[in-house]
C-alpha cells in the first residue's frame, strides 16, 4: 500500500545540515496496522508527513497506492490526500470555531458532495467514534479523549485508505487512550484501514502487527 | 461550502472583536466619507434643476483675453452676450443671468441674508423652474425696467412666515421694493449658475449693463433647437469668437468657449489645459489614496490574522484543500468582512446625509443617497476586500503544512 524506498531527509540552514532520515525503506501492506516508535527527534513525525505527502523527502521514492507521488502538483496532490490518506494528530488540531459536525464534514468540502450527503456521512462517522449526540458542540466543550475521537472521525469521514496517526493517544491518559486504540484496532479490523501509527508508547505498539525503530534517523527494527 | 466560509467567518470576526472593530470602523468610515462626496459631486453634477433641457443647452460662463503681459478672465458683460449671441442663428433661445449677489433686508426688524440675480425674459423660457404659484416675468417688464421679482420658496417662508398665496405683494431687496410675479422651488447654492432667493429683470440693475466692456457679471446659456443642433451651436460660437475682436491692444487673443455643462462647470479658463482633466484627476487620485489606506490596514491586520489561524490552514491543506481553494475562502470571508463594513458604512451615510441636510450647512442642498452612489460603494466595497484579501491570501497559501501544523 505505501512503498518508500531510500528516503533520505536533510534539514539545511546557512551554517547546519541535519540529517533527519537517512535512507529509509518501507514496505506497508494493504490493511496493516504499523506502529513507528523511537526517541525524541529520531524522525518520527518527519517519516509519518513524508507518507503522508505533508512534505517532501530530500532524496527516495514514495508510492502510495501504486501511484507515484513525486510528480504530483500542488492541486493534485490536494486531491490525492483527500482521496486516500486520513490524519490523526497528538494536538488534535481541530478547528475552534466550527461544530463538531462541521470539523468531521471538513474533508468532504473539498470533494464533490452535497451537504445532505456530507451531514449523512459526517454523522455516520461520529456514530462510530461513539460521538453522535455531540454534534453541535464546539471542540472546547469536550474533553481530550472526545476530541480525539473528533479527529479520528474527520480522518474516517471519507473512507480513506490509509490512516497517518501522530502520537494519537499522547496527550491522553491511558484509559482514554486504550478507547482511541480500541477504535484503530476496530477500523482496521473491520474496515480494513490501512494505519501508520507513530508512538511512544510500547504498550500501545504492541497491540499493532508490526513495529519500526527508528533511532537518529535510521531504521534500526 | 459557502456556507462553511461564512460560518468560519462570523465565527473569526467575533473571536477577534477588536480586530474586527477596527477593520469594520477602517471600512465603513471611509465608505460613509466616500459615499457623501459622492453624494455631493452626484447632486451638483447629476442634478438637472432648473436647467432640465441640457441635452439642448450649451453654458457660456467666461472670456479670457491675453496679451503679451496683461491677461483677464472672468464673466462676460451683458452687452458681449447679447450682442455676440443676438448675431448667432442656431440658438432658439439665450438665456442671461447674472452671478448672485448678496444683500439684507428686514422683516419686524429682523435681518434677513438676501441673494438676488438678475435674469433676461427669456432665460424663464430657457429653464425649467418649477412654479408653486404665479408666473416669470416677460419681456415687456424687462424692457420697462418693472420692479417685479420671482423669490424662491425659501425666501417666501422667510420674509412672510408660512402664509397663502404671495404673488402680488412686495417685497424689500437693497432698499427697493419690487412686487412678487412668482414663487419657484429652491435650487442648491452648488448651481451657481441658477440658484438666487431673488431674480429680478436686469433692466433694473444699478451697475451698467449697457457698457460695452467685454467682462461683466452676466453668464449665458445656449437653447439649441434640438439635441443634433448642438454641436453645431457650439462650433457656431466658436467661430464667432474668432471673429470677435480683442478689446484693447494690451491683447492679442480672445478666448471664450459654449461647453457642455460639466465642462462649464470645471473648466478653469486656462486654455492651456482641460478643466475636465484636472478635476477628473484630482478626484480620481483623491479617491484611490483614501481607498488605498484602510486597503493598507486591512493587508495588515488579515496577516496578522492568518498567522492565528496557521494550524487551521494545516488542517485544511493536509485534508485536500488546495491553495488555490484556501486563497478563494480567504477571499470569501475577506468579502464577507467588507461586505459589512458596506452594509454599517451605507447606514452610517443615511444617518451622515440626514445631518448634513438638517444643518442646513449649504443653502437648499438636499443630498440624498440614489442608486449612483449607492452602485459606487458597493464597488469599492468589493474593490476593498478582493485588494485586501489577495495578498494575505496568497501568503497563507504557501504555508508550508508541517509548519502551519507546529504552530499551534
Amino acid at each position: 500500500m505505501i512503498r518508500l524506498q531510500n528516503i533520505e531527509k536533510v534539514y539545511r540552514t546557512d551554517t547546519i545540515e541535519t540529517l533527519a532520515l537517512n535512507s529509509i525503506s518501507l514496505d506497508i501492506a494493504k490493511g496493516e496496522f504499523l506502529s513507528i516508535m523511537g526517541p525524541s527527534g529520531c524522525g518520527k513525525s518527519t517519516l509519518l508527513n513524508i507518507m503522508g505527502l505533508l512534505d517532501a523527502p530530500s532524496k527516495g521514492m514514495i508510492k502510495i497506492a501504486d501511484k507515484s507521488t513525486e510528480n504530483l502538483n500542488d492541486k493534485q496532490l490536494a486531491q490525492f490526500r483527500n482521496k486516500t490518506l486520513g490524519f490523526i494528530f497528538q494536538s488534535y488540531h481541530l478547528i475552534n470555531d466550527l461544530q463538531v459536525l462541521d470539523n468531521v464534514e471538513l474533508p468532504l468540502l473539498y470533494r464533490d458532495t452535497t451537504a445532505k450527503e456530507r451531514k449523512r456521512l459526517a454523522t455516520e462517522a461520529l456514530e462510530k467514534v461513539g460521538l453522535a449526540n455531540r454534534v453541535k458542540h464546539f471542540p472546547t466543550q469536550l474533553s481530550g479523549g472526545q476530541r480525539q475521537r473528533v479527529a479520528i472521525a474527520r480522518a474516517i469521514v471519507g473512507r480513506p485508505d490509509i490512516i497517518l496517526a501522530d502520537e494519537p493517544t499522547g496527550n491522553l491518559d491511558s484509559a482514554m487512550g486504550n478507547e482511541i486504540m480500541e477504535i484503530l484496532i476496530n477500523l482496521n479490523r473491520n474496515e480494513g484501514t490501512t494505519i501508520v501509527m507513530v508512538t511512544h508508547d510500547e504498550n500501545m505498539a504492541q497491540k499493532t502487527h508490526r513495529l519500526v525503530r527508528l533511532f537518529d534517523g535510521s531504521q534500526v527494527q | 461550502m459557502l456556507k462553511n466560509y461564512f460560518k468560519i467567518a462570523i465565527a473569526v470576526l467575533r473571536r477577534r472583536k477588536f480586530f474586527t472593530f477596527i477593520s469594520l470602523f477602517g471600512i465603513s468610515f471611509t465608505l460613509t466619507i466616500l459615499m457623501v462626496l459622492t453624494a455631493f459631486i452626484d447632486k451638483v453634477i447629476g442634478d438637472n434643476y432648473p436647467d432640465k433641457k441640457r441635452d439642448r443647452l450649451l453654458y457660456v460662463n467666461r472670456i479670457e483675453q491675453k496679451g503679451k503681459d496683461n491677461m483677464t478672465s472672468g464673466t462676460l458683460s451683458y452687452y458681449f452676450l447679447s450682442h455676440y449671441t443676438g448675431m448667432m442663428k442656431t440658438p432658439v433661445k439665450v438665456a442671461i443671468s447674472s452671478g448672485f449677489n448678496g444683500t439684507n433686508t428686514y422683516v419686524n426688524n429682523k435681518k434677513i441674508a438676501v441673494s438676488y440675480k438678475y435674469t433676461n425674459a427669456e432665460f424663464w423660457d430657457v429653464m425649467d423652474y418649477d412654479f408653486t404659484e404665479g408666473k416669470p416675468f416677460n419681456k415687456q417688464e424687462v424692457d420697462n425696467a418693472d420692479h417685479v421679482a420671482i423669490i424662491s420658496e425659501d425666501m417666501k417662508r422667510q420674509y412672510f412666515g408660512d402664509v397663502g398665496p404671495v404673488v402680488g405683494k412686495y417685497i424689500e431687496a437693497d432698499n427697493v421694493n419690487y412686487r412678487v410675479l412668482g414663487v419657484v422651488k429652491n435650487v442648491p447654492v452648488t448651481s451657481y449658475m441658477f440658484f438666487s432667493d431673488i431674480y429680478l429683470p436686469y433692466t433694473v440693475s444699478k451697475a451698467d449693463y449697457k457698457s460695452k466692456s467685454y467682462g461683466g457679471g452676466y453668464m449665458g446659456v445656449l437653447l439649441a433647437a434640438s439635441k443634433d443642433d448642438v454641436p453645431k451651436m457650439q462650433a457656431e460660437y466658436e467661430n464667432l469668437m474668432k471673429r470677435v475682436p480683442v478689446e484693447s491692444k494690451d491683447y492679442q487673443h480672445l478666448y471664450s468657449h459654449a461647453n457642455s455643462f460639466f465642462r462649464s462647470y470645471v473648466d478653469t479658463g486656462n486654455e492651456a489645459s482641460s478643466g475636465v482633466f484636472i478635476v477628473v484627476t484630482a478626484i480620481s487620485i483623491f479617491v484611490f489614496i483614501f481607498m488605498l489606506l484602510p486597503t493598507l490596514n486591512l493587508v495588515n491586520i488579515n496577516i496578522t490574522r492568518i498567522m492565528e489561524r496557521s494550524s487551521e490552514i494545516g488542517v485544511r491543506k493536509a485534508f485536500g484543500a488546495s491553495s488555490k481553494t484556501l486563497v478563494y475562502q480567504f477571499i470569501v470571508e475577506n468579502l464577507i468582512l467588507t461586505l459589512l463594513g458596506g452594509i454599517i458604512g451605507t447606514l452610517l451615510s443615511v444617518i451622515a446625509l440626514w445631518a448634513i441636510n438638517n444643518a442646513d450647512l449649504i443653502a437648499n442642498l438636499q443630498l440624498s443617497i440614489n442608486f449612483t452612489v449607492l452602485f459606487i460603494a458597493l464597488l469599492a466595497c468589493l474593490i476593498f476586500g478582493f485588494l485586501s484579501g489577495v495578498y494575505p491570501a496568497w501568503r497563507m497559501s504557501k504555508l508550508n503544512v508541517v509548519t502551519a501544523l507546529k504552530a499551534q
